[in-house]
């Protein structure tokens, strides 16, 4: 990472350009995104701190893990993968769990594991990224998203069976 | 969208906790989630601040112009309203490159900036436009070459080889971002009414 901010000062200053005032410029719009973003955050943070707090997600898990076992699905991965598009650190507390409970190398710990590597909180990129421009209707974004992360989770079961089991 | 997903986030969670007894977790929640938000954002206002920094040395240095040129190829297709030479395809090339070589932290405030400059074209000012719908959707994918994190993790739990799982990964976020981007393309109908 420093390699790429020293290659770009380097490449701005053999292009004659201001770097220090290029770089205040931009520190001051990212400051003022961060303003922009702060309200998305506390809104939908807070929001999901309750829904995992009211022991809706551990329910959902309950009925859902039956369902996933029958399919092949190891019953622990469940709760990852319905946190994973709404939490970041709730999903990496799991993450960490199964890997320390079960072990990184148990067929499990390879499933969260491929799955933590193949998706994203899409919940929080969409409410940043809208929110940052103050856009109100997202449209299909959430749909074409949850398909996204769900492929994902089907693809790392059956990636971890076919090519490591 | 998000009025009924956020109120119905909140009246689940209160529904639920009637059910299941955690009233008292919900309320100490609805306190500590939201100084949670303020924690995490920062957290990431520095590095906010300082890569958007750099994204401007960037930008002046004419550095997004080369990694524009590079993606060009992969982009044009997925954002045929947006030039290719502008400011906003420069900002979508930097947020993937920084994507690409796992520099999360880096890829956010790219991906705000590239944002504002798709915003500034799109004719409805509180709706999504077709180019920012596939883009978002990108970012909600994982386009990570090697990542890093994940294999500290499992390294620090006695995993024996850590990064043997990256095939699978490489895998099955190709073929997620894939079906992503298909679906956002397939539902977005503004550039065939243009067309």
């Amino acid at each position: 990472m420093p390699l790429i901010v020293v290659l770009f000062i380097g490449v701005g200053i053999v292009r004659k350009v201001g770097v220090f005032d290029a770089f205040l410029q931009g520190a001051k719009e990212g400051l003022h995104t961060a303003y922009l973003i702060a309200p998305t955050l506390v809104g939908l943070i807070t929001a999901v701190s309750m829904l995992k707090a009211s022991g809706a997600i551990d329910m959902l898990t309950e009925l859902i893990s039956p369902v996933a076992q029958r399919m092949g699905f190891p019953a622990e991965i469940v709760p990852v993968a319905l946190l994973r598009p709404i939490s970041g650190g709730g999903s990496t507390a799991l993450l960490v769990d199964i890997l320390e409970r079960l072990g990184p190398d148990s067929f499990a710990g390879r499933i969260v594991s491929v799955m933590a590597g193949s998706t994203e909180t899409t919940f929080y990129a969409i409410a940043v990224y809208y929110g940052s421009v103050g856009i109100k209707k997202s449209r299909h974004t959430l749909l074409a998203g949850l398909c996204a992360d769900f492929t994902a989770v089907v693809f790392s079961v059956l990636t971890v069976r076919l090519f490591m089991d | 969208m998000m009025n009924y997903i956020w109120a119905g986030m909140i009246f689940l969670s209160l529904v639920f906790s009637l059910f299941t007894g955690n009233t008292q977790e919900v309320s100490q929640s609805l306190i500590s989630g939201a100084g949670e938000a303020v924690e995490l954002l920062l957290s990431i206002l520095g590095v906010l601040c300082f890569w958007s920094g750099i994204m401007e040395i960037a930008k002046r240095a004419k550095i997004t112009d080369m990694l524009a040129k590079i993606f060009a190829p992969v982009l044009s297709p997925l954002f045929p309203c947006v030039d290719k030479s502008s400011e906003a395809m420069h900002c979508i090339s930097l947020n993937i490159s920084a994507n690409l070589l796992g520099l999360g932290n880096a890829a956010t405030p790219f991906g705000l900036q590239a944002m504002k400059e798709l915003q500034k074209l799109n004719p409805i000012r509180d709706r999504a436009s077709d180019s920012q719908v596939v883009f978002v959707v990108m970012n909600t994918a994982s386009l990570q070459l090697l990542p890093t994190t994940l294999c500290a993790y499992r390294a620090s739990f006695g995993s024996e080889k850590p990064f043997e799982v990256i095939p699978c990964v490489w895998l099955s976020s190709a073929v997620a971002l894939l079906v992503g981007i298909t679906v956002a393309k397939v539902l977005c109908t503004d550039e065939r009414k243009k067309g």
